[in-house]
């Protein structure tokens, strides 16, 4: 029977530990990382195919004249899977934190949960924490396995290769803090569309940036420096696909910068500590949100 | 309200306790006491303000108005948090999750040290010994409701704040949790249990607060609430009602019959049921 001597005082760490874990396991238990690693691989057959085609018909269709097609073929394929982790990493974190407050709450799944000593702000922080260290450990593998499917297949190394993985990984972790913002005022499919939106707002972003950059226009090219840096998420992913082919000179670098995927554009010396501010900020607005959330 | 003490003997003091949602007000003033070892039913209409109440003191909803204290600490604060088990209304627990595992992770959370043997018995109190392994998605909404109330005594809590705990149990069920309820309440837990189901709270409950559009609108023990209005005798002429005469005056009153040469055959004394009391109390409230 119940004693009514001095309840036990967790240790510190120990409840947001225990969400953490909570959350990691769900996502195996019920299959998300099982579909996830199951839908990448198909991503990756179809990935290596591509790759393995564009590699043997840009060598026998012969060289044009300026052009060193083996980096071009090669920095487009490692900037194509960039695109392709990138949006993968975001639906992946999106989809783990959508309903972290508001949703899981409806559900009635959060009240016996924060009404435990650990307190609120741990338990948000606890799946933040859980998302996203999936998140990084999916970006780091597939970013690094499509990188190495580039050499085998093309023999094509990009010229910077922790620079590019750890800003895409960084970059998708911006996108899970907003996610986990999300989640204290909209419901899991506003916020869904939400996170979405934002994200697609960053793409196109980058889009005005590469259109300014052809037509020469300082103002689109200042609209997209303002607007990736308004959601550093886009200013990381831009600075990891310049980072891909940095020392690639000439023509071949100008097109293959101007490449489909967004933009490249050299990160800023403070564009890191600018993203972990944000993400700081971020993370910090969730939890004065959470606070005051009436459950 | 009560008589449980000082706010800071009270296992939960609520004092004055106002809550709005935008334009709408669920709590008005409210006051409420409950003592360490005292088991208080919280009875009231749908939308009179109960569950409203049961959040605030959990630390789920912040107070517009007013303080709710558990031991003596703010209501939400680490230390009273660390002092309560909740059985919230509407709650679901991962259908992924075993039984075991629900309270396994419960442990974590409250830094229980009871290991394996506190869950063994937590779901023996409740009457799922046999259920530790089985998973949430594959028990009924009765085994869940029980599975949420071992839940809630994870870490031994001083205070037990259990928002309709019976409402999807059979009464075999019923019966175990009352059961169960009188065992805390030995033991010196405190117990505010949240119900419709009057003929529980009357069974089991010390007092009763009857709340109304979030106001306490009546407060006492049982029997107080449901004093004696008369006394119905049984005689050769059949029944007959003696609407002002109580408890303590049927001796006189039976002595007086026979000495009139009256053949007495049964006597009853009248007392409300408190499914009455409530009814009068709330007008016939409903929704």
């Amino acid at each position: 029977m119940t004693a009514t001597a001095s309840p036990p005082q967790p240790r510190p760490w120990a409840g947001a530990l225990a969400v953490a874990r909570h959350t990691l396991q769900e996502s195996l238990r019920r299959r998300v990382l099982l579909v996830v690693a199951l839908l990448t691989a198909l991503f990756g057959a179809g990935y290596w195919f591509v790759a393995t085609q564009a590699f043997e018909e840009t060598e026998s269709a012969g060289g044009i004249r300026d052009i060193d097609e083996h980096a071009l073929v090669g920095g487009t394929l490692v900037g194509l899977a960039m695109f392709g982790t990138m949006f993968l990493g975001t639906v992946l974190g999106a989809f783990l934190t959508l309903g972290a407050v508001r949703g899981d709450a409806e559900r009635g799944v959060l009240q016996p949960i924060v009404v435990r000593p650990m307190g609120r702000a741990s338990v948000l922080l606890a799946r933040f924490a859980a998302a996203a260290t999936v998140c990084i450990g999916y970006v780091i593998v597939v970013l690094l396995g499509a990188m190495c499917l580039i050499r085998v297949v093309g023999g094509y190394w990009p010229d910077r290769i922790a620079q590019p993985v750890l800003q895409l990984a960084a970059a998708v972790v911006v996108i899970v803090a907003l996610s986990v913002l999300g989640s204290t005022v909209l419901s899991t499919n506003a916020n869904g569309i939400a996170v979405f939106m934002v994200f697609g707002g960053g793409l196109v972003a980058g889009l005005i940036g590469q259109i300014g950059e052809a037509v020469n226009s300082p103002t689109m090219q200042d609209v997209a420096f303002w607007g990736s840096h308004l959601l550093p998420f886009q200013a990381l992913y831009q600075g990891g696909l310049d980072a891909l082919t940095a020392d690639t000179r000439g023509l071949t670098g100008v097109i293959v910068r101007l490449g489909p995927f967004g933009g490249a554009e050299a990160s800023g010396p403070g564009l890191w500590a600018w993203a972990a501010l944000f993400t700081v900020g971020v993370l910090a607005a969730a939890v004065a949100l959470f606070a005051r959330r009436d459950l | 309200m009560g008589d449980a003490g000082t706010d800071g003997a009270a296992a939960l003091a609520v004092r004055g306790l106002v809550k709005r949602y935008g334009s709408a007000t669920a709590l008005r003033g409210v006051d409420l006491e409950v003592g360490p070892g005292e088991l208080v039913g919280l009875l009231g209409p749908n939308g009179a303000g109960k569950s409203t109440l049961t959040k605030a003191a959990c630390g789920l909803v912040r107070p517009s108005g007013g303080a709710v204290r558990v031991f003596g600490h703010a209501a939400g604060s680490r230390e009273a948090r660390a002092a309560i088990g909740y059985l919230a209304e509407l709650f679901r627990f991962p259908g992924w999750c075993s039984a075991d595992e629900v309270l396994a992770l419960h442990q974590r959370l409250t830094g229980s040290a009871g290991g394996a043997e506190e869950r063994a018995r937590l779901l023996e109190d409740v009457g799922l010994a046999d259920a530790a392994p089985t998973r949430v998605e594959h028990m009924s909404k009765g085994m869940q409701q029980r599975l949420g109330l071992a839940q809630a005594l994870v870490g031994a809590p001083r205070l037990l704040l259990l928002d309709e705990p019976t409402s999807a149990l059979d009464p075999v069920g019923r019966r175990l949790v009352r059961a169960l309820l009188a065992r805390l309440r030995d033991a010196g837990v405190a117990v505010l249990l949240n119900s419709h189901l009057l003929t529980e709270v009357e069974l089991v409950c010390d007092r009763v607060v009857i709340v109304n559009r979030g106001a306490v609108i009546r407060a006492g023990r049982v029997d107080e609430l449901s004093q004696a209005r008369g006394v119905e005798v049984d005689t050769e002429a059949g029944t007959e009602t003696f609407p002002d005469v109580e408890r303590d005056g049927v001796p006189a009153l039976v002595a007086r019959l026979v000495a009139e040469g009256r053949s007495v055959y049964g006597v009853r004394v009248q007392a409300p049921a408190l499914e009455d009391v409530y009814v009068a109390a709330v007008e016939g409230a409903t929704s």
